[in-house]
């Protein structure tokens, strides 16, 4: 693996790899940033460790993703930024598609919330120990997941109520 | 100045229609319905250069009780069109709405799940506009056509 990191993040690559060895599965980079995939039962050691260790005191986004593949097909990939070192780690858990579940991580930064809640809406994956596990666009009750690969692009005909033409005789 | 001037002393025979007609035609006030970019452009129509005063139009009223003619500027999403309809059913008749650029006519660009393909799926409009955003002339020729529509409609009735 040929990688040019620099020093703090190769410090951090190279904590994490001592003190997670086991839950660490990859590290590559990709046009300029670098990627850390672990396992998702450890996510939130891993994130109190980055914050706490590593200083990475902002949580910049928290995306989903559909790989549409038969394993672990989906994909959660948390933006993190130190602003002191000026540095950018992207840290990845993929899940299976069976019931997607990971662990919340609203108690290391407060921010995680409504990304959670976002990708919990698009793609149905539910964070365990969140305070308010809601959708956060689409109406309550909703049946589906937008950004799943299988969902049509104009969505489901009639699944979202118009309002009523004839508001009188409602 | 006034009307009396022109008609001089003679007097002037008419239709209630016709009275009524011109009276609605010259002063639709916009309920301005400004829901994306196309709502900018319609700034433009009601501000001097293009001058929306010339048509009595001048008077954007952000009460929907006080307004003849919606114009919906921009791309309705499914959680604003309960919005936008409550708004409608709220203003008194007789009232107009104008589609104001490809969003609103048609869904535009936002070909995609959240956005409603068009608002006359929820409301009886009566002139689409195209462009995205339409020039506010192209408005101002919406807002004509929506005269032309008003002058011909039959707008008395005797009661049974």
């Amino acid at each position: 693996m040929d990688m040019e990191l620099s020093e703090t993040l190769q410090t951090v690559v190279d904590g994490l790899s001592d003190e997670y060895s086991d839950q660490l599965i990859d590290v590559y980079q990709s046009s300029g940033d670098t990627f850390v995939r672990v396992e998702p039962e450890a996510i939130v050691e891993i994130c109190k460790f980055l914050k706490n260790d590593h200083h990475f005191i902002y949580l910049a986004d928290i995306l989903g993703a559909d790989r549409f593949t038969s394993q672990e097909r989906f994909e959660v990939i948390y933006n993190l930024v130190s602003l002191r070192n000026r540095e950018r780690l992207f840290v990845k858990v993929w899940l299976e598609e069976e019931e997607p579940t990971v662990d919340s991580i609203t108690d290391v930064w407060k921010a995680a919330s409504w990304h959670e809640r976002q990708v919990y809406d698009m793609f149905g994956v539910r964070f365990n120990n969140h305070p308010d596990m809601r959708r956060i666009y689409m109406p309550e009750d909703f049946d589906y997941y937008p950004l799943r690969k299988e969902f049509p692009l104009l969505g489901i005909p009639g699944s979202i109520d118009l309002p009523s033409s004839t508001p009188d005789t409602e | 100045m006034g009307i009396e001037n022109s008609l001089g002393d003679g007097f002037l025979t008419t239709k209630v229609d016709t009275l009524t007609n011109w009276a609605r035609s010259n002063a639709a006030w916009p309920m301005p319905m400004g829901l994306a970019c196309c709502a900018i452009e319609m700034m433009a129509f009601a501000a001097p250069k293009y001058d929306a005063a010339r048509f009595g139009s001048e008077v954007m009223r952000f009460s929907p009780r006080q307004s003849d003619l919606m114009i919906v500027a921009g791309w309705v999403n499914y959680k604003m069109s309960h919005a936008v309809r409550r708004i409608w059913d709220q203003m008194p008749d007789p009232k107009w709405c104008i589609a104001m650029g490809a969003c609103a006519s048609t869904g535009g660009m936002h070909r995609c799940y959240g956005v409603v393909q068009g608002c006359d799926n929820f409301l009886p409009v009566d002139a689409y506009v195209s462009g995205c955003p339409p020039r506010p002339d192209a408005l101002l020729h919406a807002l004509m056509k929506i005269q032309d529509k008003v002058r011909t409609e039959h707008s008395t009735k005797l009661d049974s």
